[in-house]
Order: structure tokens, then sequence, then C-alpha cells
């Protein structure tokens, strides 16, 4: 096949050979000749001059009549190339924007990573799936000095990238807040001081922050408008909510938290999670908290990450792989 | 889903009954007519949820930001008539301690 040249006597030619023969390999070319204009950025109005100019050399004697009517052709596609081109302007911009975007995205997941701790006689499993690039849902160890272990689980509302860049924010608040004012009733305090102070109006954080003491095998904890979670005691092979009741942090700026507190025995598991986990929708119908504890019963014998990757995957699986909201599960479970 | 708003706004008390889902879509046209209601001074700002059967966060988010305008305005956010899954919603977040929510529960799926 002969190279295609994005000129006039080219087009002329192909023009001629396909009005004498009517020759398929005539059109496939004219085909490949508006590809190409395209990929030059040439607009449709330009290829319509080439036409009228191909027209005239190849007729001469061109009807007054038609020469006009290509002119006002030619005059009526304008506002297609300029549409043409903003298109292809915008689609430069989008190219740029997704590299920035999967940019901070891959810069959250660095800023924001969290090393699941080793704790003597605790186990622990931990999952979170953003449902879009950048994840709304929040979830932190801190190992203290003294062995004690912080987990605080938050879910970010309003969604996006203003949610995640809210969510980097209480994570340096609380990287400053000093070890010996980790108690769960403190860090929603401060927390929430900071939250109110700065952020948005219609934005609002709910956050659950619990401290296991491996010295008198307590969990205390405190929670600020957070989806209540699990506790499964094992003396008795039954699951209860963990009621704790405080309000969302961000909306009033002297919020008191009360603190809660409960032993912990052998085979005990705290279960917490983000309402991703219980406002999966399954078509029109909401999935119940009942039936994540049926999962999580039914998968009790795996160990705690293997368990919290098994209920994900059953969530998956009936929304058809499609997540409404971010979900994040944290199980943790003193060992027997 | 849609939500239809539709405001009756007479004198000292704006009646706002909603109808439809309350989602991260709906939201928006929410917070727009709900915002400058409680803009005014003085003003009762009633919002009837009898007729909305879902809402998410992003919901709670603009009757968060209507709190917060009511109390630098000095006017009034009433919510009243909500289904159940839209009181649990309230009620988890705490926000049934700073709004004043009318506590008889509609049914509801």
């Amino acid at each position: 096949m002969n190279t295609l040249n994005l000129d006039l006597s080219n087009y002329r030619d192909l023009l001629k050979q396909y009005i004498r023969t009517q020759d398929e390999t005539a059109l496939y070319q004219a085909e490949q000749f508006s590809k190409l204009s395209m990929q030059q950025n040439i607009s449709p109005e330009e290829i319509i001059n080439v036409h009228i100019q191909a027209l005239q050399d190849l007729y001469p004697e061109l009807p007054e009549g038609i020469e006009s009517s290509m002119n006002f052709l030619l005059e009526a596609m304008i506002s297609y190339g300029l549409a043409y081109q903003e298109f292809q302007s915008l689609r430069e911009q989008q190219l740029a924007l997704k590299s920035e975007i999967s940019v901070a995205a891959s810069m959250q997941q660095t800023l924001l990573t969290t090393v699941k701790p080793e704790v003597e006689g605790l186990e622990i499993g931990a999952i979170s799936i953003p449902a879009n690039q950048m994840n709304g849902d929040y979830h932190h160890f801190v190992q203290n000095d003294d062995n004690k272990l912080g987990i605080a689980i938050a879910d970010v509302i309003g969604k996006g990238i203003p949610a995640a860049l809210a969510m980097s924010m209480i994570k340096y608040s609380m990287d400053s807040i000093p070890e010996n004012r980790m108690d769960p009733s403190n860090i929603l305090e401060s927390l929430n001081r900071v939250v109110e102070r700065n952020v948005d109006p219609s934005m609002f954080i709910t956050m659950f922050y619990g401290l296991y003491d491996p010295g008198d095998e307590k969990f205390y904890y405190s929670s600020a408008g957070h989806e209540p979670g699990f506790y499964y005691n094992a003396a008795e092979d039954k699951f209860e909510e963990i009621e704790a009741r405080g309000v969302v942090l961000g909306v009033t700026r002297d919020t008191k938290y009360r603190q809660y507190e409960r032993k912990v025995n052998p085979g005990d598991m705290i279960i917490m999670l983000t309402d991703g986990v219980t406002e999966c929708r399954q078509g029109d119908r909401f999935i119940e908290p009942e039936e994540v504890l049926d999962v999580i019963k039914a998968n009790m014998h795996l160990p705690a990450q293997k368990l919290v990757e098994q209920v994900y995957k059953h969530f998956e699986r009936l929304q058809d792989f499609h997540l409404r909201d971010d979900f994040t599960l944290i199980i943790l479970r003193k060992e027997v | 889903m849609n939500l239809d708003i539709n405001v009756s706004d007479k004198d000292s008390t704006a009646v706002v009954t909603l109808a439809g889902e309350i989602d991260a879509y709906t939201a928006p046209q929410l917070k727009e007519q709900l915002l400058p209601l409680t803009k005014e001074s003085g003003k009762v700002v009633e919002v009837n949820l009898e007729n909305v059967n879902y809402m998410d966060s992003t919901g709670l988010g603009v009757f968060v930001s209507a709190l917060k305008s009511t109390k630098e305005n000095n006017s009034e956010l009433k919510l009243v008539q909500l289904q159940s899954r839209v009181m649990r919603l309230f009620e988890i977040t705490g926000l049934t301690d700073i709004i004043n929510i009318d506590s008889t529960v509609r049914g509801g799926s």
C-alpha cells in the first residue's frame, strides 16, 4: 500500500480513483486519511477545504451552486472543529489529572501505612479496602513503650480527596499526642478540637479508639459516633454490640468522651469496623450487622488475619465486586 | 433514586419536606436549599423525613453543616418523623444529643 500523504495531490488522486472506479480500497484509504488527520490535529474544515480544492482541480467547470454549497459546508463544520480541539485538550488534561491523583494516592498510602504490631498473647487481623482510589477509612496501631496497644479506626465523612487530606491531618495530630496521654477519651477529646477548628462544616469524622493493656488484660475504649463494634465472649460463645456513646469529631468544640473498659478473657475477640462493612448493599437489600457476625462465626477457626480476609471476600462476592464504601475490619483475639 | 425537596417558608417557620434518598448524589441539592434557610436569624427550620427511606453519611454531613449554621445565625433546626433506619444513623453518631430530633419514629424497612 502507498504511504499516505496528507497533501492535496494525494487526496485528489484518491478522490479521482474513487469517482472512476468506486473502488473499496480508495474508501479504505480515505478512512486512513481521516485517522492520520486526527493524529496530526487537522480539523474537519481543513479536510473539507482540501476536498473543495481537489474538486476544483478535477472539475474546473464545477457548477457555481456546488462550489458555494461546499463553502457553506465548510463554514458549518468550523464549530465541530473547535469542539474537537477542545475535546483533545480536555483529554490531555484528564490524563495529567489522573496521573496526579495516582501520585497523591500512593503518597497517602505511604503516609498512612500502619504496621500491625506483634503483641504477646494477642492475635491481630486487619483489612482495609478503599472503594475509590483514595481511602476514606483510616486505622492505625500504636505500640507504647509499656507494651500497651492503641488501635484507632476512623471514617472520614465527605468523600474523595478532601476526606483523604483530613485523614492525614488526623494522623499527624495523633502522632503529636504525648505517650502519657494516650487514654482513649483523651485522644478523642484532643482530636475533636483539631477537627472542629480545621475542617469544612459538612465534613466530620467518626472514630473508635481502643487501648489494650497486657498488664491488667483490659481493653479501654471510647467512641466518637463510630459504628459500634462487637465483642465475642468465648466462655458464653456469644457476640454482643460494644456500646459506647459519643458524638462524632468536629461538630461541637468541648465534647467530652466517656471511657469504657472490660476484661478480656482467653479466646475473646474484639471486632472493630467501619460502616462500609454494615452499609453493604446487595441490590436494594441492606446487609444487617447480624450477617457480618454469622460470617465471622463461620470462619472463627481461622487465624485472625485469614478471618478478616475471608469476611471481606464474602461481602465482595455479594456486592458483585463493587464496593460502595471503603471497607475496614479489625479483629483482636486473645490467645487461649 | 431521586430526592424531592419541598419548601414551605412562612413567617418564622420553614417546613422542608423530603421524599426519596439522601446520598452523595442528592445531598448537594439538599444543602443548596436547606442552608440558606438556616442563615435567617430567629428562623425555625423543620425538616420532615417521613418519606426518606435511605440516608448515608453524606446526608448526615448536610445536617451537621445546617446545625453549625443555626448556631452561627441564631436560628433553629428540627428534624421530625424519621424512619428507623435513618434514626439509627443519628443515634450511632451521637447527633441525637445535639440536634433537636423528634423521637417519634415512623415505620420503615
